[in-house]
């Protein structure tokens, strides 16, 4: 029993119940509060980071108390991650901070609730990769929408109404099929426990692994998004205020991503492999179809939005590939994109906040006065890119390598994504900093020192992650080998004879 | 001596029954509240009855949540009514009908 | 002695890393002081003491490696493990050999000297620390490039050279014409590249291991399918074709020239898009492995030799028309190693690295002298007024048409002779033997138009101060004696072949009567070549290239951008439209499903909304109904139980 796991879960809800019983006027600087609040778990998480066991696969700092029981299902108060769960967590934990250092930018009524929000938000993506309860998970995992529904609803732009209708309305008919799946697997498998499920020694019934294969998928697949669900997010990250895009971009985006590892390659290994062709082309073709979208945008924000789709495409495939190489590169690439695109969503911000523009045609010659802010978009760009030495290579090469060694043709079709991704991101970059200045860009200020604040754990990260990949692979290793030991091994086993269940 | 329990339950229904059509008719909100209380009272005839009949206490057990949620409901109804009153100098129920769609 | 090897990256690593730091000290001043500048001595000297160093590190290991026997010639660093996932293992492994050993020399040897020119060139620029940054920077990856032991990391320098290319093309941003230019160059590498890591995909499915000697061993040995070898050289020649401008992707190298002279000379010449040939020549048992791709090799190679050469011919921009040859010598290589003869092309790529970057210093240094002018048509009779720069000029253009007893006939002959020698030879050796013609045109136009006959130009030019110039006589002493490394007639002798003969084997091409034979030809061609540039531009001066500009031929050659017209015309606009395309699909046909889904819910809502009339008794009735309903039902079907 180590009580840390919940200990980093619940510290932000308890700031955030803090800041929403303070009496008003109480709560004076309620940004700076739930900073000072946010860097608890980050602090955790570098310890946990540095603890982990990277030689075992188990899950580990294991936290577990009797919920209830219902339907002959222990459902328990369970937390423990293993190192696919680790570094989502450090990734969370890092971006916390930064939504609340960021805010101050853009977010001028009602700082107070948005605190709270922010909090309760980062309690619900820590809880989705701490706990280690399927119950449970979807708690959080509700727990996380709710938040950013509000962040976007109240503090966003012109358009937010819509833009979140549309948002929770995706989501919420992706987390019900996830629910009914989800009642379906607890039922069928008489455990809630992620782990033991993920271990499985019992195969569900093949005709309840295909259907609970696609809530589960079709779930997640809204919250990636891949390819046909994508068109609420960029409406989302286009309403929505700069630290808003950052968490849904960074970490969000990511909750899809993790259950497509974390649930649907183990639990349903028959039905991965039966729908990895259809998946691993939606990932591969949504990697070229975003790159492509993005190179048609003249919005900033919609640039980078289209470009997450792109890149959740390419982990996705990987994801699929259910190969080692891929299925590390997609994790680490998980994180990449959350650093990379949480700053991209940053450096709009920076430009937004002075001009109150985002278009591509806004801006030219910005280089000349902002010398740190051009460096920075230069560095991440080249990170989002793909830069070898910069953390996003290191992903794609994982994931294009993997996929290519056991299925060719997608990975080559993403490999054009690799193309494009520099015509459209480098395009981008050449317009708003390159060439004669535009009168009304001509004098914008540089970076101030808390934006900078921002941005430069963010760039540490894309450099350290692209220079020294090691100790991070290293964590995921044991994990990842697991899950496509099994995923591979029971892909073509017999269907489970029905005295197996229950 | 005893009541069947057949009469039991037939004081049950009628007692709904009558509280259920005040319920739908009368155009009173006090005598709508009365007549909620009347079906309230249905219930919780059948309940005993059918605890007395089965020799059971679980009906019995239900029958107290029905006091008590009856109690509470007063209460807040009341206030309700009381409140709508002010607003509107009518007692008329169908006079609050904000949430017509 | 190995572990001197990590410096060699470092060293420069180092440097790039100090000259940004001073830059942003230079940035952080200028907010209180506009003028504010870097410490050009400081910088200077960080920057090219860091490469200096570098080729004395170089210099040091390369004899230590002699000494070796020829066999036992390696070193390698092993500096722990870069990426360790799955069945995939890139080891950071430094690997010295005599090839890696000669590129090294020539990276940091040119690489110092153009340092040191640059310090004299970019004086009193706002970016001055920022350059040697993006210098020093380059300079290290290009020797990761090059020292590499892996696929892997060579394409982390591949990539990392195309970085700092883009940001040295771009180095003037505040012109919009180099940025794009940058933005041009790196794209098109990308596609280049996008073919190199399929074909690092290809190798890793195949073999699973991807160090160059597990590669070439599983070549030699049949390990590799002969499809898949064919399958990856071709692939990884798509990387070589970007980098090192072949057709069809060549098109970005005449655009770079943006940047500054000394990045043109350093990376568009000598160093960078020599990448190319060095990855073939270190890759050279894979691509013998597959005879149809070292035709392919060949064939490109001596396609764009022959087309570069024209277009070399018709510029009108100095430098455009030192690209166009680039392009043209480049093709020259890779034409020798399609041939076979990979030493030959390497020999071609060291003498070029002296000779073109001594060229493009010199034109720099004209280009300095009169302010900016690129236009041939507005130089002319400035052997006078730069006597030094004519010198170095004439010296690396000598080099250049490939006439004794300058470099590049040695290595050019070469070339020539392994082109009859192996495979497709007629048609190789006639390509080669037409571009070497050429080469002579158009070498001895560029030294006529610019430095004799009438002076076009306005002002009064003056000669480039020493800093620039000191390079310039280094180069030129090298581009001198660097036809002896490539062969020694007397002697028979080939210094450069046989110092990489551990790496490629021995090479029996040439030698004897026959070999006379080609050098006697090609000489004859080149001088030819010279007396022909003679005729048309000595005699005739600027009137005689008027003459010329009026054929279509040449306009065509002239534009030189026919390609590049096509491209933006067909694979450009397409790619565009179909981003568009994809953007209306997305709006109407996905999106518009998800709203469409959307209207029909409201829809259904605004009829079903009308059983809402906010009456408490209505929906009374209705819960009355419902239940009176269901009892019935439950009474009729289920009975009782």
């Amino acid at each position: 029993m180590n009580p840390v796991l919940p200990i980093l879960v619940f510290a932000p809800a308890a700031g955030a119940a803090v800041l929403a019983l303070a009496p008003r006027g109480g709560a004076r600087d309620p940004l700076r509060f739930a900073f000072g609040i946010s860097l608890l778990p980050l602090a955790i998480a570098l310890g946990l980071f540095f603890a982990f066991d990277a030689s075992s696969a188990s899950p580990q700092f294991p936290f577990s108390t009797a919920w209830f029981r219902s339907g002959g299902v222990d459902v328990r108060f369970a937390f423990g991650i293993d190192g696919i769960s680790l570094l989502l967590i450090a990734l969370t934990a890092l971006l916390g901070p930064i939504f609340f250092l960021a805010a101050p930018g853009h977010i001028a009524q009602r700082r107070r609730e948005f605190a709270a929000w922010g909090l309760l938000m980062q309690t619900g993506m820590l809880g989705v990769f701490a706990v280690s309860d399927l119950v449970l998970f979807y708690v959080f995992w509700e727990v996380s929408l709710v938040p950013l529904y509000f962040v976007i609803g109240i503090w966003g732009g012109t358009g937010r109404a819509r833009a979140t209708t549309k948002f929770v309305l995706f989501t919420i008919a992706g987390s019900l099929l996830l629910l009914l799946a989800l009642l379906a697997v607890l039922l069928e498998a008489g455990t809630a426990d992620l782990f033991e499920l993920a271990r499985g020694r019992r195969l569900l019934p093949a005709s309840i692994e295909r259907l609970a294969f696609l809530g589960f998928a079709l779930g997640f697949a809204v919250k990636v998004p891949l390819l046909p669900f994508h068109t609420w997010l960029p409406e989302a990250h286009v309403e929505a205020p700069t630290s808003g895009s950052v968490v849904l971009a960074g970490v969000l985006l990511k909750m899809g991503t993790y259950g497509l590892l974390r649930f649907c390659l183990p639990m349903f290994p028959r039905a991965s492999a039966e729908f990895a062709p259809l998946l691993l082309g939606l990932g591969a073709a949504g990697a070229v179809y975003g790159a492509l979208l993005a190179w048609a945008q003249r919005d900033l924000k919609k640039l980078v939005a289209y470009s997450s789709i792109s890149h959740l495409g390419l982990v996705a495939m990987g994801l699929f590939a259910r190969e080692a190489t891929a299925v590390e590169g997609a994790l680490l690439q998980m994180v990449n994109h959350g650093l990379s695109t949480g700053a991209l969503f940053l450096l709009v911000g920076v430009l937004y906040d002075r001009t109150h523009r985002r278009g591509l045609d806004d801006f030219g010659g910005v280089a000349k006065s902002m010398p740190l802010f051009a460096a920075l978009l230069g560095l991440t760009a080249f990170a989002s890119i793909g830069l070898p030495g910069l953390n996003g290579f290191v992903g794609e090469f994982l994931i294009l390598a993997g996929t290519f060694s056991v299925t060719p043709v997608p990975a080559a079709v993403a490999t054009a994504a690799v193309v494009l991704s520099a015509v459209y991101l480098l395009g981008a970059v050449r317009t708003v900093l390159f060439g004669p200045a535009l009168p009304a860009t001509a004098r914008l200020p540089d970076c101030t020192k808390r934006e900078a604040a921002t941005l430069l754990p963010l760039a540490g990260g894309m450099v350290l992650l692209g220079v020294l990949p090691g100790p991070f692979l290293e964590r995921i290793r044991p994990s990842v080998a697991q899950v496509v030991e099994r995923t591979r091994a029971l892909a073509q086993a017999e269907p489970a004879r029905p005295e197996g269940q229950r | 001596m005893s009541v069947p329990a057949a009469h039991v339950y037939a004081l049950g229904a009628a007692l709904f029954a009558f509280g259920l059509a005040g319920f739908i008719m009368r155009r009173n909100l006090l005598v709508v509240l009365l007549s909620l209380e009347l079906m309230f009272n249905g219930a919780l005839v059948t309940l005993v009855g059918a605890a007395r009949e089965h020799r059971d206490p679980e009906p019995s057990t239900f029958g107290l949540f029905v006091v008590f949620l009856a109690a509470v409901e007063v209460s807040v109804g009341l206030a309700l009514v009381i409140a709508l009153f002010r607003l509107r100098q009518t007692l008329d129920p169908d006079a609050a009908a904000e949430l017509r769609g | 002695m190995s572990a001197l090897l990590p410096l060699l990256v470092g060293l420069p690593l180092a440097g790039a890393l100090a000259c940004g730091i001073l830059h942003a000290r230079v940035l952080v001043r200028r907010h209180r002081d506009p003028e504010a500048a870097a410490n050009e001595a400081l910088v200077g000297g960080i920057a090219t003491g860091s490469v200096a160093v570098a080729f004395f590190v170089a210099v040091l290991l390369t004899i230590r490696l002699l000494s070796l026997p020829p066999e036992h010639r390696r070193f390698e660093a092993d500096l722990g493990t870069w990426i360790d996932a799955g069945r995939l293992k890139v080891p950071a492994r430094l690997l010295l050999d005599p090839l890696s050993a000669l590129m090294t020399l020539v990276v940091s040897g040119v690489g110092a000297l153009i340092h040191l020119y640059s310090i004299g060139y970019m004086r009193r620029d706002p970016g001055f620390a920022r350059y040697f940054a993006y210098l020093n920077l380059f300079v290290a990856a290009m020797l990761l490039l090059v020292l590499g032991a892996n696929l892997p990391l060579t394409f982390v320098g591949w990539e990392g050279v195309g970085l700092c290319s883009y940001l040295l093309i771009g180095f003037w941003y505040e012109k919009g014409g180099p940025a794009d230019a940058g933005l041009k160059a790196f794209v098109v590498n990308r596609i280049g590249d996008a073919g190199f890591l399929l074909g690092i995909f290809l190798l890793h499915r195949e073999l699973g291991a991807l160090d160059y000697a597990s590669v070439n061993e599983a070549a030699r040995s049949g390990l590799l399918p002969a499809n898949a070898a064919t399958g990856a050289a071709l692939l990884l020649f798509c990387g070589a074709v970007g980098k090192s401008a072949q057709i069809p992707l060549q098109v970005w190298l005449p655009d770079a020239m943006a940047g500054p002279t000394p990045v043109s000379a350093l990376i568009h010449a000598a160093t960078m898009v020599t990448a190319g040939v060095y990855l073939v020549g270190r890759l050279h048992v894979l691509f013998l492995a597959a005879p149809a791709v070292l035709l392919v090799v060949g064939l490109v190679g001596g396609g764009t030799a022959l087309l570069a050469g024209f277009g070399a011919l018709a510029q009108r921009d100095l430098k455009k028309a030192l690209a166009y040859s680039t392009i043209s010598q480049l093709g020259l290589m890779f034409l020798g190693e399609g041939a076979g003869a990979f030493d030959a092309g390497i020999a071609h790529l060291v003498t070029h690295a002296f000779f073109k970057a001594l060229l493009f210093l010199a034109a720099g240094s004209v280009i300095h002298a009169l302010g900016g002018e690129q236009d041939l048509a507005r130089m002319g009779g400035l052997a006078r007024r730069l006597p030094a720069t004519f010198l170095c000029f004439l010296a690396g253009a000598w080099a250049l048409s490939g006439l004794p007893p300058f470099a590049g006939f040695f290595s050019k002959d070469e070339i020539l002779g392994g082109a009859l020698h192996g495979a497709g030879a007629p048609v190789l050796g006639a390509l080669g033997f037409a571009a070497s013609f050429l080469t002579a045109l158009y070498s001895y136009r560029l030294v006529y138009l610019v430095f004799s006959g009438r002076e076009n130009f306005e002002g009064r030019p003056h000669e480039s101060p020493a800093l620039l110039l000191h390079p310039m006589r280094a180069l030129a002493a090298l581009s001198f004696v660097g036809g002896a490394l490539a062969w020694i007639p007397i002697w028979n002798r080939r210094p450069i072949a046989e110092f990489l003969a551990p790496v490629f084997g021995g090479n029996e091409a040439g030698g004897g009567a026959e070999h006379v034979l080609v050098a006697v030809l090609s000489l004859a061609v080149a001088f030819v070549g010279f007396l022909l540039a003679r005729r048309l531009w000595m005699d005739r001066g600027l009137a005689g290239e008027r003459a010329l500009a009026r054929l279509p031929l040449w306009r065509v050659a002239a534009a030189g951008g026919v390609l590049d017209a096509f491209y933006r015309g067909t694979v450009v606009r397409a790619a565009r439209v179909l981003a568009i395309a994809c953007g209306v699909f997305d709006l109407f046909v996905v999106d518009g499903a998800v709203n469409g889904i959307g209207r029909a819910a409201s829809a259904a809502g605004e009829t079903l909304r009308l059983l809402q009339n906010g009456k408490v008794q209505a929906y009374a009735i209705g819960v009355a109904a419902a239940a009176g309903a269901l009892l019935l039902a439950a009474f009729l079907l289920g009975g009782t139980r």
